[in-house]
């Protein structure tokens, strides 16, 4: 049994939130960085030149990298040999992000009822997902979601007789409808399978997963490569705006399903897919 | 095209900009989105005036990050259009010449731009730390309670843009794309 102080826990998330929204990770970086040399289209080029900058001025002048900065994700893995100490673990991540989001000069996005859409002036609550692990360690996931693309996310409830052509469609349809509104390139993420709710979990976390890394399930893997030219010769572009890097990697995720179902969902992000990680 | 405008702009100038011009804007803008929207929209259902006077001027669909000491602004990138589209032809049809935003517009929002000879203009979205530099001043002149959504008036430099609907309805972001596209 290993004790953590909640402390720990409201101090590293503060951190990562300020962090996330003024530097991408290594891996979105370089991908950034490879979409200006096999960028096809002069203004697209152009775009992904200023993208570079904006993400240089970002880091330099400490400005996020985009004005939403985004409603807090937060993954937690927890090892199922941890004892948390201090106080409740789940107040002790909203006031991380409130500490992160109002210390940090981070726009405060969220309304504190779906309707009534009063501002909480603190960015929480955070949505949380927990999930328990092996061993005494916790890994936390801060991903800040913009609305941009959060809001050209969708779920197909497919038929087991669609198969993996029926798949191939719901993730082009997504990206096609999305276009501009999704601030392109973009990084799809993709859940197949599991239940309604799952699949939308499996994608979410998809986008967590390095652009780098490919599945280590063949025919996902091939998946993601099919895809991600797929969706490059849609023309969309930088912006939408016309170009071959309308997307910097598909990352999919699958699960176990029903026999009578082929759930699919795909959570667009922007080129601002924000990740920091860390573990305790 | 390049081509640098004055804000508030002129009848003449919103005409001649064509989709696909690079564009960059100077002068005065005004920022508002969905939240200053719908308060607008029930401000004329009520017969009472608008915060400012939209005859002439840029509407920026966009809500900054707070500002840093000594700074105008923070993050100051284009929101989705989109979900301005339901107020847009209203706010056309009494003078607004030019909107900045980024992703697709409705028919009804293209017709209320080539009805008024206006003008849909997008900013690179997700470059927020980019574009704040070419915003000198940012003041709240209405709906400070709306925090980022408060309707601000903006001094701008040189603020880059792309022309992607214009007064005759081209739309660029249905023209562009064509381009590239190959078969799937």
């Amino acid at each position: 049994m290993r004790t953590i102080d909640v402390a720990d826990v409201t101090r590293n998330i503060k951190e990562m939130c300020i962090e996330a929204n003024h530097f991408l990770a290594e891996d979105m970086e370089e991908a950034m960085r490879a979409a200006v040399q096999s960028e096809k289209a002069p203004l697209g080029r152009q775009i992904l030149c200023q993208l570079q900058e904006n993400l240089k001025i970002a880091g330099e002048d400490m400005i996020p990298i985009c004005q939403d900065t985004g409603m807090a994700v937060i993954f937690m893995e927890i090892g199922q040999d941890v004892h948390f100490a201090g106080g409740l673990l789940e107040e002790a991540i909203h006031e991380g992000v409130r500490q992160g989001y109002t210390e940090g000069y981070l726009r405060k996005s969220v309304v504190g009822d779906p309707l009534i859409r009063e501002n909480t002036k603190d960015n929480t609550p955070a949505v949380i997902h927990y999930e328990i692990a092996e061993g005494d360690r916790v890994k936390i996931t801060v991903a800040p979601k913009g609305f941009g693309s959060e809001n050209m996310s969708r779920i197909f409830m497919l038929k087991p007789a669609d198969g993996i052509e029926g798949v191939k469609n719901a993730i082009l349809t997504a990206v096609e409808e999305a276009g501009p509104n999704a601030c392109p390139p973009m990084v799809v993420g993709v859940g197949i399978g599991g239940t309604f709710e799952k699949c939308a979990l499996l994608a979410k976390k998809a986008l967590t997963r390095p652009v780098s890394e490919r599945s280590s399930v063949p025919y996902v893997r091939e998946l993601e490569e099919e895809m991600l030219a797929r969706i490059n010769r849609t023309g969309i572009g930088p912006g939408g705006l016309g170009g071959t890097t309308t997307a910097l990697a598909v990352n999919i995720n699958t699960y176990p399903t029903h026999i009578a179902g082929l759930p699919v969902a795909v959570n667009i992000c922007c080129h601002v897919n924000r990740h920091a990680v860390r573990i305790l | 095209m390049e081509r640098h405008i004055q804000a508030p702009v002129s009848r003449e100038t919103a005409r001649e900009l064509r989709a696909g011009d690079y564009v960059y804007i100077t002068g005065t803008i005004y920022t508002a989105r969905d939240a200053a929207h719908k308060r607008m929209q029930e401000a004329l259902d009520r017969g009472e005036p608008l915060p400012f006077d939209v005859d002439g001027n840029i509407i920026y669909y966009m809500g900054p990050s707070p500002a840093r000491e000594g700074r105008p602004i923070g993050s100051a990138g284009p929101t989705t259009a989109s979900r301005m589209d339901k107020y847009a032809p209203a706010l056309l049809d009494r003078g607004l010449l030019g909107m900045i935003g980024k992703g697709k517009r409705a028919e009804a929002v293209r017709e209320a731009i080539v009805r008024n000879g206006a003008v849909y203009f997008a900013a690179v979205g997700g470059a927020g730390a980019l574009l704040s530099r070419s915003i000198t001043s940012a003041e709240v002149i209405a709906y400070e309670d709306l925090g980022t959504e408060a309707i601000r008036r903006l001094e701008v430099k040189d603020f880059p843009v792309i022309v992607v609907i214009d007064a005759v309805g081209n739309n660029l972001y249905e023209t562009a794309i064509e381009a590239y596209r190959s078969e799937r």
